[in-house]
Parts: C-alpha cells; sequence; structure tokens
C-alpha cells in the first residue's frame, strides 16, 4: 500500500475533527473523499501532507511513518493541489510552475537545470498551459490558473497527488478536462490521486474507490456503486435523492428529489383532455407523466404532458421520420420536448380505450390496431418482408406511481394481453400462416403520475398488472373489430 | 527597454552600472568639486589599496578617502541592506507594505541604539560593537512581538492588520526614546539629526561596524531567496512545495533584522528605502527572488549613495537628515502602494 492511515484522530484546539479513521490507497488508483460540509474531509486531507498534526494514529507513506520524511523528501512524493491561492505580486505561470522543482534542487547551486527546463515544460504541456507561461498569474481565469497549479504539482514528479476539491469554481467541461486528466496519469505517470470531491456523480465516475465521511466517521469505503447506496446518501447529506445508472458509463448517478409540491393532484387521468381529427389523437394534460415507451417521440423514459397518435397514408416512408415528426408537431404547436409521438397506418376512429378503476388501481388504455402487418414473432426471421406502416400502438396511463422496473413489467404484461387478443382475434402471419403475435412495427408506451398509490410491481400477479392486461386486452380486441 | 526588462545579465549590469556611477558622483560632489575621472581612479586604487601617485592631488585624496568615501560607502551599504530587508519583509509575510520602518523594526532598533548611546554602555566582549549588537536585538525582538501581537489579533496575518501594528509599535518605541532624550538632557538638535537618520561624519570605522552584519545577513537572504518565492503563496503552500518553513521563516526574519539594526545602529532610521525600492525593482524586473534581493541590494545602495548627496547639496552648506529627504519621497509612494493594494483587494474580492 502507498499510504495507509491507521485509526487516524485529529482536529482544531483539542477538539476532534476526524475520529478513527483509517484507509489503505493503492498504488494508481484515484481514491475520492467525499461527504457533507464540515465531515472532515479538508481535516482528512490535511493531515495526509503532514498540514496538521494527527491527535492519536498514524500515517505512512510507502510504509514509513510521515513524521519520518523531511519537508523536501515528502514533497517528492506528494504534491497538494490546494482549492485557490493567494499571489501577493505577479509571479509569472511559468515561475509558478518552476517552484514545483524545489524539492529536487540542492542548496546554493542547481546543477540539473537542464533537466528542471525539461520537467517543467513537459508539465506545462501536460496541463495545456504553455500558451500564457510569461503571463502573470493574476491576469489568468479560475481554470487557468487551477492548471498552473496542477503543474507545479506535476513537477515535483510526485507518486501522490491530494486535491482539495478540484473542480470547484470551475464549469462542467473543465471539470471534466481536469478529472479526465487525472485519470489519465494514474495510468501515463503512476500517478495515485486522492481527491476531495464535491459532487457524487463527479466521484462516482472517476474514482476507483471512495471514502463516505458524516461528521468526522468513515461510513464507508469501496467502489462508488456500494458506497453512494440510497439510504446512505439520503441520511449522510439529510436530502432526499434517488438513485439511478449513468446512461453512458456503468456508475451510479445520484439526482436530488424536491420536497413534493403542495397538494396531491386528483384524478390525474379525469383531467386530461382528449382531441381527435382524422390524422390525430392528441392527449393533453396539465401535469408532466413520466414515460417509458419505444415511441419515435419522447422515447426511452422521460416526463412528458402531451401525447400524439398520428395517422400516415400507408405509402408513408420517410428517410428521417424523427425529425419529419418534429417539424409536424411545431407545425400543430406541439412542443416536441413535452410530447410522446406515435404514428400507424390505422384509422384512428377505429382505436378504442378502456378505463379500469378497481382495488385503488386508476389505469386508461388507449390503443389502435392495423394489422396488415401481423407477424408471428418465432417466424419473424424467416421473412423479408419491408416494413409497412400497420401498427399497433398502445398507451397506458396508470395513477400510481412506479419504479422503473415495474414500467418494464408493465410492458411485458401489456404485450402479453396484446397477443392474447390478436390470437382472440385470430390474427394470422400473412406470411406464415401461423397465428401472429403482433405486427412488425408495434409501439407501446406506459405513463404514470408517480404520485398517490405505490405499486412496486407490474406484473400479472399483481393488481397494476391484473387492470393493466385487462385493459389493454379489451382495447387492442375491441379495436380489431371491423 | 525590453533587453534591460527581460534579460538578466543586462540587468545586472544596468543595476551595476548605476551603483558605480552614484558612488563616483557622489563622491566627486560636495563642497571641493573632483573631476569623475579623479575620483574614479581615487576610489579604485584605495579598492585595490595601491599607492597614490603624484600627479594625482593629495587635497582630492584626504578628502575623498578620509571623508566622501566612508561616508558613500556607508549610505551604499545602508541602502543596500535596507532595501535587502525590505525585499525580504514584503516577501516572507506576503506585504507589499512591509519594510523595516513600517513594521517597527527601524524603532525597536533606534531604541536599541539610543540605549546604548545614551547610556554609554558597553557590553565585554563585544567592545564597539555592542551597538550593533544591540540594535540588532532589539529590532528582532520588536519584530517578534508584532508577529506576536498580530497573530493574537487574526491567524491569517493580514497586510493592513500588520502594517497598523507596526505604526503602533513605532508611535511607541519613539516615545520611548523621546522620554529616553528628554531625561538625558543632551544636546538635542545632534539626537535629532541621528534619530532622522545621517551618514554624515561616521568614517571608516562605521564601516567596519556594520560590514560583519551586513554581510552575514545578506548572504542569509540570499540563500533563501527560492523559499521566498514558495513563501510568497503562503506557509501551507510553501511546506508541500518542500520548504522547512519554520528554520526558513526564522532564518529570513533574523537575517533582516541583523541587516536592519546594524544599518539603524550606524544612520539612525532612515524610512521608506525598503519600502520603494524593492517595489520599483519588482515593477521592472519581477517578483523571482533570486534576482529581487540582488538587484535591489545595488539599486538601494546606489539610491542612498544619491540621496545623501542631495542631503548635503541640497540647502549647503547646511546638511539635512537624509531619513528627512526619503521620508518626504517615501511616504507618499507609501500612500500610492497602499491605495493601489486596497484596490487590488476590493478587485479580487469583486470577482470572488
Amino acid at each position: 500500500m502507498l499510504l495507509n492511515v491507521h485509526q487516524l484522530t485529529a482536529g482544531y484546539g483539542g477538539e476532534a475533527v476526524i475520529k478513527d479513521i483509517s484507509l489503505a490507497v493503492k498504488e494508481h488508483e484515484i481514491f475520492g473523499i467525499i461527504g457533507p460540509n464540515g465531515s472532515g474531509k479538508s481535516t482528512l486531507l490535511k493531515c495526509m501532507y503532514r498540514g496538521l498534526p494527527a491527535e492519536s494514529g498514524a500515517i505512512e507513506v510507502e510504509g514509513r511513518p510521515l513524521s519520518a520524511f523531511s519537508n523536501k523528501e515528502l514533497a517528492k512524493r506528494i504534491a497538494v493541489l490546494p482549492q485557490h491561492t493567494e499571489t501577493t505580486f505577479s509571479y509569472t505561470a511559468r515561475q509558478v510552475v518552476e517552484l514545483g522543482r524545489y524539492p529536487h534542487q540542492g542548496g546554493w547551486f542547481n546543477n540539473a537545470k537542464a533537466e528542471d527546463k525539461r520537467i517543467v515544460d513537459e508539465a506545462m504541456q501536460e496541463t495545456k498551459v504553455e500558451a500564457f507561461a510569461d503571463l502573470p498569474m493574476e491576469t489568468l481565469s479560475g481554470g487557468e490558473k487551477q492548471r498552473v497549479l496542477l503543474a507545479r504539482a506535476l513537477a515535483q514528479e510526485p507518486q501522490i497527488l491530494l486535491l482539495d476539491e478540484p473542480t470547484n469554481h470551475l464549469d462542467i467541461s473543465h471539470q471534466m478536462n481536469l478529472l479526465n486528466t487525472l485519470r489519465e496519469w494514474t495510468s501515463s505517470k503512476k500517478i495515485t490521486v486522492v481527491a476531495i470531491l464535491h459532487d457524487l456523480n463527479m466521484a462516482a465516475m472517476f474514482c476507483d474507490r471512495l471514502m463516505l465521511l458524516h461528521e468526522g466517521q468513515d461510513t464507508g469505503t469501496g467502489k462508488p456503486g456500494a458506497v453512494l447506496k440510497k439510504d446512505k446518501i439520503e441520511q449522510v447529506y439529510s436530502a432526499s435523492v434517488q438513485r439511478k445508472s449513468h446512461p453512458a458509463v456503468p456508475s451510479p448517478l445520484i439526482t436530488l428529489t424536491p420536497e413534493p409540491g403542495p397538494g396531491m393532484d386528483e384524478a390525474a387521468i379525469d383531467r386530461m383532455e382528449v382531441e381527435r381529427s382524422a390524422d390525430l389523437v392528441k392527449i393533453t394534460s396539465g401535469d408532466y407523466w413520466k414515460t417509458f415507451s419505444s415511441s419515435i417521440i419522447g422515447e426511452g423514459f422521460g416526463w412528458h404532458k402531451v401525447f400524439v397518435n398520428r395517422h400516415v397514408a400507408l405509402d408513408y416512408n420517410i428517410d428521417d421520420a424523427r425529425q419529419e415528426y418534429i417539424d409536424y408537431m411545431k407545425q400543430k404547436k406541439i412542443d416536441p420536448d413535452e410530447a410522446v409521438g406515435m404514428m400507424t397506418a390505422a384509422r384512428l376512429e377505429n382505436g378504442r380505450d378502456t378505463r379500469r378503476t378497481i382495488e385503488g388501481a386508476d389505469v386508461w388504455v388507449m390503443a389502435t390496431a392495423g394489422v396488415s402487418n401481423a407477424l408471428d414473432a418465432s417466424r419473424a426471421y424467416e421473412q423479408h418482408v419491408p416494413m409497412e406502416i400497420g401498427t399497433i400502438n398502445i398507451w397506458i396511463f396508470i395513477d400510481g406511481r412506479l419504479p422503473e422496473a415495474a414500467f418494464a413489467q408493465v410492458m411485458m404484461t401489456a404485450t402479453e394481453a396484446k397477443t392474447r387478443a390478436l390470437l382472440d382475434r385470430d390474427i394470422k402471419d400473412v406470411v406464415s400462416g401461423t397465428m401472429a403475435t403482433g405486427t412488425s412495427t408495434d409501439s407501446l408506451m406506459v405513463a404514470a403520475t408517480q404520485k398517490g398509490m405505490h405499486h412496486p410491481y407490474g406484473g400479472t400477479a399483481t393488481v397494476l398488472g391484473r387492470h393493466v392486461a385487462k385493459a389493454v386486452y379489451d382495447s387492442v380486441y375491441n379495436a380489431l373489430e371491423k | 527597454m525590453s533587453l534591460l526588462k527581460n534579460s538578466k545579465p543586462a540587468a545586472y549590469i544596468a543595476a551595476f552600472v548605476f551603483l558605480v556611477a552614484s558612488i563616483v558622483v557622489g563622491v566627486s560632489v560636495g563642497s571641493v568639486q573632483v573631476p569623475f575621472f579623479v575620483s574614479a581612479e581615487i576610489i579604485g586604487r584605495t579598492a585595490l589599496g595601491l599607492d597614490f601617485p603624484s600627479h594625482l592631488d593629495t587635497t582630492f585624496v584626504n578628502i575623498i578617502k578620509e571623508i566622501r568615501l566612508p561616508r558613500v560607502l556607508l549610505a551604499v551599504l545602508v541602502g543596500a541592506g535596507l532595501a535587502i530587508a525590505g525585499a525580504a519583509f514584503q516577501g516572507l509575510l506576503k506585504n507589499p507594505l512591509a519594510d523595516p520602518y513600517t513594521l517597527g523594526v527601524s524603532s525597536g532598533s533606534s531604541l536599541g541604539a539610543v540605549t546604548v548611546l545614551f547610556l554609554g554602555l558597553s557590553i565585554p566582549g563585544l567592545g564597539r560593537f555592542t551597538l550593533p549588537a544591540v540594535s540588532v536585538l532589539f529590532g528582532m525582538i520588536t519584530l517578534l512581538l508584532l508577529l506576536g501581537f498580530v497573530k493574537a489579533i487574526e491567524r491569517s496575518l493580514s497586510t493592513e492588520t500588520i502594517i497598523l501594528a507596526g505604526i503602533i509599535f513605532s508611535s511607541f518605541l519613539g516615545s520611548l526614546i523621546s522620554l529616553m532624550i528628554a531625561l538625558t538632557g543632551d544636546e538635542l538638535r545632534q539626537i535629532i539629526s541621528w534619530i532622522m537618520g545621517s551618514v554624515a561624519m561616521r568614517g571608516w570605522e562605521y564601516v567596519g561596524l556594520i560590514l560583519p552584519f551586513f554581510i552575514v545577513g545578506c548572504l542569509i537572504l540570499l540563500w533563501n531567496a527560492k523559499e521566498l518565492n514558495a513563501l510568497v503563496f503562503g506557509e501551507e503552500t510553501a511546506k508541500t512545495l518542500g520548504v522547512n518553513t519554520k528554520v526558513r521563516r526564522m532564518a529570513i526574519l533574523a537575517a533582516a533584522s541583523i541587516i536592519t539594526g546594524s544599518a539603524v545602529a550606524v544612520s539612525g532610521t532612515i524610512g521608506f528605502v525598503g519600502l520603494v525600492i524593492p517595489h520599483l525593482t519588482r515593477l521592472i524586473w519581477g517578483p523571482d527572488h533570486r534576482h529581487l534581493l540582488p538587484l535591489s541590494m545595488l539599486i538601494g545602495g546606489g539610491f542612498l549613495a544619491l540621496t545623501d548627496l542631495l542631503a548635503r547639496t541640497i540647502i549647503a552648506p547646511t546638511e539635512l537628515p537624509i531619513g528627512v529627504i526619503t521620508a518626504v519621497a517615501g511616504a507618499p509612494v507609501f500612500g500610492l502602494l497602499l491605495f493601489q493594494q486596497r484596490r487590488l483587494t476590493r478587485q479580487i474580492g469583486k470577482r470572488r
């Protein structure tokens, strides 16, 4: 282990700010320290660079106690990136970076001038500050200053880099750049990073391990996924949060949830406005619904308040159907960002809806069904039919609170019910002649108010699942009546 | 100008030429005018310990060797010392307004010197070095008390608090000196002229008195130039950069006090040289202490030699105390710096 902290207690004026902290930082990892204000993060970091003496416990670097190092020896191993820096006199960026060579220089004579210059140049290139090497520090922006200080730390050629909220005062692109650079250095320069981070999501994305401090105590150290548990974060930060997965990388994503607004809205389904015309069914709600859908517009998870099912001709064939749909919505004065949009060649007036308000569940299903391209999913691999817009479009509105898993379960339930309706209507795969399980372009949306009754599951064993299944079955079955 | 600014050898050549020119001019001008080349030759021969050939006027030789040269050299040593001490104080305290005078170190040393002079003290074993030694000691004690006092007020050692405390200390020590003078009832004019600062009528003895202190102090400061660069970024940062801050801080404070104390002992309080010269030098050649310290010395030495020239010629045959001239010129500059400093702090405050 590169850096070991054993049962460290430290503080100011005899009052312990951190209590009994133990940790071991491995080589070439990024170790993050997180926690609310006043939880002792900076105190812990200070102890690591000997800015504050330990009251009890010990810190070791490379197996040697911290106190056994001279300041110079320690500076060759540990560099610190301070939160901000005071500059009384106008030093140029280069002069500041040159200070990083101090621990490597002798007293009166400096015999390695060329070497120092090379390392300073490299460090400045690495953090992209060569351009303002000769500018005074005080003329630089916050992000530029930070990079100069980072170059100074790099010029120390340390094994360990300690950072106190390095992303403070930086905009998000600079934050990403800084953290990306640090991550790269852990492999290219064999540097080990210990950083205090404010942003839990940044910490989760960039740290190999995290320590969550709460009132000076370690509440858990480990992989971000293990440390950033919803319950723990809520307890430590006294705030209501949601945890999800990052959409692009395997890292948890913590989001704050504000306090719910006053007065729960009742009967959201009853207050929806339905507008029908030959080429459009539009449902408008005053509130946003959390939706999960396979539609063209507003696909995936999202929050929407306008739901559009648009009739298109059978020969509708446009390369960029999505853009065309957005243009269509704008023409109809619908904000595409607030809408879920599907399309179908089926006649909209043949659409059917079913409302079920029983056992506390309130479910409303709308379906339009065209089955000219009906097919049997199990035989679909044999077919090479061009995509036609027959399509069964199903909307499921649920007045209740659903976790994301329940959305997926509702989708399964609805798909099974749809298939059963096709079966009972004796719809056949036009090519293979076997029973059809759907059409080649079906679309489905589940929308929930996320207020009121809590439905943890949406399978057919649950109240919600049973009523969704029945409503979908009835709607599709009826819509297929010609 | 840009060559002078950006090339380090050019900077040293320029500063050195300024110093030598000031010495030559200082030595040549006076009630008896000596041609520049003649004085240059006499100075050169004195420095190299050569005999004086017969073509040199013996009056000139005597005036320069026995009266003007020691006087000018004393001014150079005092000026160089105050400037390097000021530069060191400013860097160490991260305070562009600090100098031996504004910090009250000069007053402390004065008190020490006055005590020795007017009580006729002589510490056994030190002999005539009792005067600078006590001066240095009083200056150092004053500085430590001052910093302790400021730290007790606020940990951050802010610019204005230090200066304010320095003024309090100066006034208090000044009144102690006045009290002592009033009690001794000696000839007032001479004392006052000494307090206001003067390098007149001191002779080679005083040059010998300040020289060992000056050399030791300057060597210590030059040895800590890199550390001063780091300390400007705060004690904690300096520490993480590998500076042994405890030792270095004490060494710098001690060295600056040694220089100040010995300068005060031989010339009284000459204010603002330590403030203005480093500031000017920094403005031209940048804040890097590896160059700032030696360049300030060269410029400060030359500056005080010229100031002394002004002091003895401006209303000749009467001499002005040199400290009066530095104060007349320095106090407004100090005010200007304070003004700039406050504006800068406010701007930074706004940006945050």
